[in-house]
């Protein structure tokens, strides 16, 4: 089909949105009548203004070290204290925010791509291409939890770069799975079988039609996934695998504290409900999410 | 039944070749020639030769890894190349300790995540149904290392009630066993509870009040059963997770078992150990599903039968 044929019979429907656009109407309406998701989605939202504008609002500078203030518990001046060296928690655990959202926003978001692109293949080509990946992911599967990270991170080496992609490795079979599933589900349905009669290529069926159909499933994952990625990327900081500590990412400032918590005990206290809340805002959002789109779960 | 359970095995084989070709090319697609980190950086060329000849590292990618598999069945791992033990004399005090460590969390969470699910399905919506959920969320959402910290801060440096660190006595094995089960904890609540209120709106409970048995009768002797079949998919589940977060409450704790070697191991480059632990460590996942996999399908048969 050529462009002049494409955008004609675009003309002729013009009040049918795209599969893609219906999907994304349906999902927001959705989302809008659960509270819990709602509440999750704007903490999300105000968790990434932070991380983005409060970088530029705090009075000290995050790596900047003052001997003369070392270990003082929260004041009017340094609201979450200062650490071994002088440095402002407060300010580097707003700088931190970001580092640590970022590594969980883009490990799942590689994951995620790789992820969705298997299982797409899988469940809609099936056969023996679908048991090749499927093995494939059973074999990814079998390492527990962030032990395959640590693997990977033990020949990577620690970096901030790494740890992205010992993470997104650790995403792709989760999505995998289910977005074969989704697929599966999907590919056998009427109007799938009518789009093949009627000639529509296989990229295109499964762009315009697939896609948007198992997208919700998706998402709720995803958010869900970058409760998980947060929570390995602080501990394997926290491990020293992760990023190094002068960077103020969450775990790095906790793993950089902790030999100092008998002195003083605010300095573990704060980047950890840091953590916390950021896995907090996406689980809820994930949770309500799933809610809202699977009427079954509903109690 | 013994069918269902020689085919789950026979499955098996492709993931574990598969874990093994994995774990083996770790080692290879590490930076350095291993024979240069045990002889040191300032050996002669010969002896690094001779390390290199020793190894086998000059015969061909695949004889190399028909021979360690050969060694992974006789588990034998080879020296390690910090402390030139065998690594199975490293491993297996350590693997035990792991073991203990993560079955007391295992209990501890199905026991305190079974009494808070049942109690929020059977009260529903009441105060102690969301106070149960809402602390539910937040043990699924802290970081386990961190409370772990927070433990320590609280018991052993503010209180001296509990040793800080260490593993083995009593009072050493409360701080490690919360910090490690909580997370566990908290799903199997919110899944008892989930599942719960799934069977108890189904018309056979509904038969089993109407006949005029007693509540209690009604949800533990018929709801429970069957709400449980999820939740040991579950507990499955979790073993994986109790595992990998073992890596992180051996660290807080200083408990000298797998995942404090595994985390030493890498930070000084001793690739025979952690190679060893991580393939111990996902051959036993492996089997928990196994066994998990094989538990549900039983559950699920007996009810059939009932």
């Amino acid at each position: 089909m050529n462009a002049e044929q494409a955008s004609s019979e675009v003309t002729q429907v013009p009040k049918v949105d795209s599969p893609l656009k219906r999907a994304m109407k349906d999902f927001y309406n959705k989302l809008k009548k659960n509270k819990t998701a709602l509440f999750g989605g704007y903490l999300i939202i105000f968790l990434i203004v932070v991380a983005i504008v409060g970088p530029y609002l705090t009075s000290f500078n995050p790596s900047e070290t003052d001997y003369s203030v070392k270990l003082q518990g929260p004041s009017a001046e340094h609201w979450f204290g200062t650490d071994h060296h002088g440095r402002d928690i407060f300010t580097r655990i707003i700088h931190g925010l970001g580092i640590t959202m970022g590594i969980g926003f883009f490990s799942t978001l590689i994951g995620s791509i790789v992820g969705i692109f298997l299982g797409i293949v899988s469940g809609y080509y099936g056969g023996k291409i679908d048991s090749v990946i499927m093995r494939l992911m059973d074999i990814l599967l079998a390492f527990p939890g962030i032990l395959l990270a640590l693997a990977l991170i033990s020949i990577l080496g620690a970096s901030l770069q790494n740890v992205v992609i010992a993470i997104a490795i650790f995403a792709i079979p989760t999505f995998a799975r289910i977005v074969r599933g989704s697929t599966l589900a999907t590919k056998n349905l009427e109007y799938i079988d009518a789009m093949r009669a009627l000639g529509a290529s296989d990229i295109r069926i499964i762009f315009k039609h697939i896609f948007p159909n198992i997208l919700s499933p998706i998402i709720v994952q995803a958010s869900l996934f970058i409760a998980t990625a947060v929570l390995s990327a602080s501990g394997l900081s926290f491990l020293g695998l992760g990023v190094q500590p002068p960077s103020p990412e969450l775990g790095a400032i906790l793993s950089d504290g902790k030999d100092f918590m008998w002195d003083a005990g605010h300095i573990a206290l704060f980047p950890g409900l840091g953590i916390m809340v950021i896995v907090l805002a996406f689980n809820v959002f994930g949770d309500g999410l799933r809610d809202a789109l699977d009427p079954k779960m509903k109690n | 039944m013994f069918q269902f359970i020689v085919r789950r095995l026979f499955q098996l084989i492709p993931v574990l070749l598969g874990v093994t070709i994995l774990v083996f090319s770790l080692m290879h697609l590490s930076p350095g020639n291993p024979a240069h980190i045990i002889a040191g950086e300032s050996a002669p060329e010969s002896t690094v030769q001779q390390i290199e000849e020793r190894l086998g590292l000059n015969d061909p990618i695949p004889v190399q890894y028909a021979n360690f598999l050969k060694d992974v069945v006789t588990l034998d791992f080879g020296n390690s190349w910090r402390t030139s033990l065998p690594v199975s004399t490293e491993l297996w005090p350590k693997f035990w300790v792991t073991f203990e460590l993560a079955i007391y969390s295992t209990i501890f969470s199905i026991f305190l995540g079974l009494i808070a699910g049942i109690i929020s399905a059977v009260r529903q919506y009441s105060v102690a149904d969301v106070s149960i959920m809402l602390v539910a969320l937040f043990g699924l959402s802290m970081p386990n290392f961190w409370l772990g910290l927070m433990l320590m801060q609280w018991f052993s440096i503010n209180l001296g009630w509990l040793p800080p660190t260490g593993w083995g006595t009593p009072e050493q094995i409360i701080m490690p066993v919360f910090t490690l089960g909580t997370m566990g904890a908290a799903v199997i609540a919110r899944m008892t509870r989930s599942s719960m209120l799934d069977v108890i709106t189904q018309d056979y409970i509904r038969t089993a009040r109407a006949k005029g048995l007693k509540e209690k009768v009604v949800i533990y002797r018929h709801a429970l059963k069957n709400a449980l079949i999820p939740v040991v998919t579950v507990v499955g589940l979790q073993f994986g997770g109790l595992l990998a977060g073992a890596v992180l409450t051996e660290s807080v704790f200083a408990i000298n078992g797998m995942g404090k070697l595994v985390v030493d191991r890498i930070l000084a480059r001793d690739f025979p150990v952690v190679q060893a632990a991580v393939l111990v460590m996902a051959v036993v996942f492996v089997f928990v599903n196994l066994i998990v996999d094989v538990s549900y399908k039983f559950l699920n048969k007996r009810i059939d039968l009932d």
